[in-house]
């Protein structure tokens, strides 16, 4: 399997009174259409990771040192951290988008769902006609298993679960190398929650996109991921393939992690 | 829809307490208006028995006749147009005199609110989203102008700018020796003219409640998950700024405009008095000195409808930039 | 019990916050020049001649034993603008103290009440609100001849509570729902206990704030007043003062020593209230504190470090 990003020696500071390292010399490769599960308490880093690798951080947060390079389709190798302006901003969400935490925060409450998916394709294909943009959003919306009529609701007016297939919509509308997941899930119900990773995992199939996929449920990434990365106070402890984590822990901290979940779920995981 | 009913509805009773209190309130105070008034007018002319019935019901007296009585003819009255007769501008009615000032004042302070409220808004939003820039660093200078007197800082670049420098001329709406009033372009030219000042005052004190108001929302505002989301989408900076965070930013500065308006319209009352511009305030103020209560009445009446009237407008330009209203109400 | 050590954490966690951080250079010239003014207006008094007193040296510069000149009538500036100083803070203390009074009990309780008391009080505020003050003001003042200072006063405070009242109610309606007053009224608190010791302490930054607004808007609405010919009579005010100067045509005549002090005080004091409003703002939400150039002085980073992670937001 070819690998279409590579993180090497990645670190992240919050700089204040005192200075937190908030991700430590982290080394991550991720395949093609691969999903990859970051796993870890809240605070250990996780997101910091994500948004650090999609240049996303804001001060005082600062990347002390490494690179994250994606390896385009084209064959060639764009390192991220030496986008600037206008480039970075031509890149992101064509190469890499996300899904974020938050599903209730993460769309804008003044403007329409229309509005907000044509504003990814007016900034990122100003070449396309308006005829297209919207037949493309409603095939978009009718893809996670959402009404065409949608589109011209506003966000307060669609459920929990609804509102986060909006957003893996928008994730896909420029079809990624790259979608990063953070929390996609969590503020939804179980069976909300269920239907929306079996979606990502049927659109990954269809699509071929790689996911980077962060949560603190462990034993949902033995689920849906191909690998699962843990991480701990800023460093990654352990990356192996689901199964073999799961059967065989290295890390006394995975272990941990493993014991403290009720063992039905293992079961379904390792089947 | 329920959103809107509701808001009609709310400015309907408000309109009610206005026109009650205007009952009830020289009814309340000391003193007997009606014969004062009354006395004033027999030195100006002859005073029909119409005018007097009409005052007695403006400004209430010691008829037998039962209050409530009283105040369904004078809410017939108001219906109606009568506002009674001006002392000082004998023999016009309130009506009349109202109807000649109010335009004055609806054309200045309506221009001086939007010109305020475009600018104060644009810079509080740039402010916001660049903090630490030399405009945000502006901010607290910006409310030694909130903080200043209206009418003296009206005094003061009166002084300066018309006695000093002789730029603009020393008060009036217009240059009543050269131009027509009417549609005709001498007239506009000379009343835009002769309103720079008074509209240069009220923008100066009011344009810093709406910066500091939308900056410190702006920074509120950038730090919600949809800007990251907008952010993460490559959109634009201009496009983030505008429609992601200024649109969500703009909110609150509407919802407040009410108590804005408040002190925008108290402190343009005194200008008006500085510039000596024919506007409501000043009708307002000789209305006071002469004691002249029936047009003091229908001058509160008549700026409290055209507040209630602006609310109104900005409450329903609310609904349409915030989706949510009208589901919620 | 959780919900019973919440507030315990909450005053803790809230002092070493306030030691950990100096006062904001906002708070310390807002209170230097707030507690400059009030100092004058107390001890000024005791130390200067009648404000009254009449002279035939009407409209002297400043200089020669008159530290700001003179009035048209030769009164001393300098003796009236200390008994002005007193005359309009006090008035701004007590129309801010009451306005204060009368949006707690229609914000507080309405909000904490609930049901049709809340739906009633909320409509009389909110119809206060949008009735213009100052004219409503100027009517009521102009039917009463000889008002003293307490009418005067009162005027003020009745026509300004309501905006007050509609934040102390948004701010009330959301404590009510806390977890830990929840938990005081299970437990059968009595309902002033509850507003005493579980509501009023979290609406007091809030209350500051108010009453800091309630003040300026108090001295800037007496002002209009007296500048009209509508303020307390034989009382010293900036307003007052403002009044005899527009009479005397101190402008046309030049005598800036005599319009622009009261003028200046009332800016000045405003702006020093404006000020320590800011960093009670910037206590209540902190996201007003970061990114300003003092905490990014804090971040102890090189210049390339914030550019480079700035790329990101530019």
């Amino acid at each position: 399997m070819s690998d279409v990003l590579t993180v090497t020696d990645f670190s992240v500071d919050y700089l204040g009174e005192q200075t937190v390292h908030a991700v430590r010399n982290v080394d991550l490769t991720l395949g093609r259409g691969e999903i990859l599960g970051l796993a870890g308490e809240s605070g250990c880093g996780k997101t910091t990771l994500a948004y650090g690798i999609n240049r996303l951080l804001k001060p005082p947060a600062v990347i002390t040192s490494g690179k994250a390079v994606l390896h385009s389709r084209e064959g060639t190798d764009i390192d991220l951290g030496s986008l600037t302006g206008e480039e970075l901003r031509a890149f992101r969400w064509d190469r890499v988008s996300m899904v974020f935490q938050g599903a209730m925060n993460s769309l804008n409450p003044v403007i329409s769902i229309r509005a907000q998916l044509e504003d990814i394709f007016s900034t990122h294909r100003p070449a396309m006609s308006k005829a297209d943009r919207r037949t493309r959003c409603g095939e978009l919306l009718e893809r996670v298993g959402v009404d065409r009529n949608r589109l011209k609701s506003y966000p307060h007016e669609l459920s929990g679960g609804m509102r986060q297939r909006v957003m893996i919509a928008m994730a896909m509308a420029l079809e990624p190398q790259i979608m990063i997941m953070d929390e996609p899930t969590t503020a939804l119900d179980v069976v909300v929650q269920r239907e929306i990773l079996l979606e990502i995992t049927r659109l990954r199939d269809e699509l071929g996109f790689a996911v980077l996929f962060i949560t603190h449920d462990l034993p949902l990434l033995l689920e849906i991921s191909d690998r699962i990365a843990v991480m701990r106070a800023g460093e990654l402890v352990e990356l192996a393939p689901a199964a073999q984590l799961y059967n065989s822990p290295q890390h006394a901290y995975t272990k941990l992690l493993l014991g403290s979940f009720p063992s039905l779920t293992g079961e379904r995981a390792a089947g | 829809m329920t959103y809107y009913l509701r808001k009609l509805g709310f400015y309907v009773v408000a309109l009610w307490a206005a026109l009650t209190l205007n009952f009830f309130l020289p009814r309340w105070m000391p003193g007997d208006p009606v014969d004062l008034m009354i006395a004033k007018l027999a030195a100006k002319g002859p005073v029909s028995p119409e005018i007097r019935h009409s005052l007695e019901l403006l400004l209430g007296t010691d008829s037998s006749r039962p209050i409530f009585l009283q105040y369904v003819d004078y809410l017939n009255n108001v219906a109606h147009g009568d506002l009674g007769v001006s002392v000082t501008y004998f023999p016009q009615t309130v009506s009349t005199t109202l109807a000649d000032t109010l335009p004055w004042t609806i054309a200045l302070m309506g221009i001086a609110t939007i010109i305020s409220f475009a600018i104060g808004i644009l810079l509080g939003q740039l402010a916001g989203w660049k903090r630490g820039s030399w405009l945000d660093n502006l901010i607290p200078v910006t409310t030694m102008f909130q903080a200043v007197p209206y009418f003296w800082l009206a005094l003061v670049l009166l002084y300066l700018l018309s006695s000093v420098a002789q730029i603009f001329p020393t008060g009036g709406g217009y240059d009543v020796n050269t131009v027509v009033p009417g549609f005709n372009l001498p007239f506009l030219r000379s009343a835009v003219y002769y309103g720079t000042l008074p509209a240069l005052t009220i923008v100066l004190s009011s344009i810093a409640g709406w910066m500091l108001g939308m900056r410190n929302m702006m920074v509120s505002t950038l730090s919600e998950d949809y800007i990251v989301t907008a952010e993460a989408k490559g959109l634009t900076r201009r496009r983030i700024m505008t429609t992601y965070a200024a649109r969500n930013a703009v909110l609150p500065s509407l919802a407040g405009f009410a108590i804005t308006l408040g002190f925008v319209v108290s402190g343009s009352i005194i200008t008006e008095q500085v510039f000596s511009y024919p506007g409501i305030g000043m009708t307002l103020m000789s209305a006071v000195q002469n004691s002249d209560y029936a047009l003091m009445q229908g001058v509160f009446l008549v700026i409290t409808i055209s507040v209630l009237g602006a609310n109104l407008l900005v409450d329903l330009l609310y609904a349409v930039i915030d989706p949510r209203t009208r589901a919620r109400a | 019990m959780a919900a019973l050590t919440d507030p315990a954490v909450v005053v803790e966690s809230a002092v070493r916050e306030k030691r950990r951080r100096r006062l904001s250079p906002k708070l310390v010239v807002g209170l230097v020049i707030c507690g400059g003014i009030t100092l004058f207006g107390i001890v000024g008094p005791f130390f200067v001649g009648d404000p009254q007193k009449v002279d035939n040296i009407g409209l002297t510069p400043p200089g020669s034993g008159h530290l700001l000149g003179t009035t048209q009538t030769g009164q001393d500036v300098f003796a009236q603008l200390a008994y002005a100083t007193r005359g309009s803070l006090l008035i701004g203390l007590t129309v801010g103290l009451a306005a204060l009074a009368l949006a707690a009990i229609f914000g507080v309780i309405g909000a904490y009440a609930g049901g049709w008391v809340d739906e009633a009080f909320s409509l009389f505020s909110n119809v206060m609100l949008v009735l213009p003050g100052l004219p409503l003001m100027i009517v009521i003042s102009s039917y009463v001849q000889n008002k003293g200072v307490w009418l005067v006063a009162g005027v003020l405070a009745l026509t300004s509570w309501a905006g007050c009242a509609r934040v102390l109610r948004a701010v009330t309606l959301s404590v009510r729902n806390r977890d830990y007053v929840a938990a005081a009224r299970v437990s059968g608190e009595r309902t002033w206990r509850i507003l005493c010791v579980e509501i009023l302490p979290n609406l007091v930054p809030i209350l500051v704030s108010l009453f800091v607004f309630s003040v300026i808007g108090a001295i800037l609405g007496e002002a209009g007043l007296a500048f009209i010919g509508l303020g307390a009579s034989n009382s010293w005010t900036w307003g007052t003062m403002l009044f005899w100067a527009g009479n005397g045509l101190a402008l046309r005549l030049g005598a800036l020593w005599w319009f622009v002090p009261p003028g200046v005080l009332i800016t000045l004091f405003g702006a020093g209230l404006a000020m320590i409003n800011f960093s009670i703002d910037e206590i209540v939400n902190p996201k007003l504190r970061d990114q300003t150039r003092r905490t990014r002085r804090g971040w102890k980073a090189s210049k390339e470090q914030i550019a480079v992670a700035e790329e990101a937001t530019k």
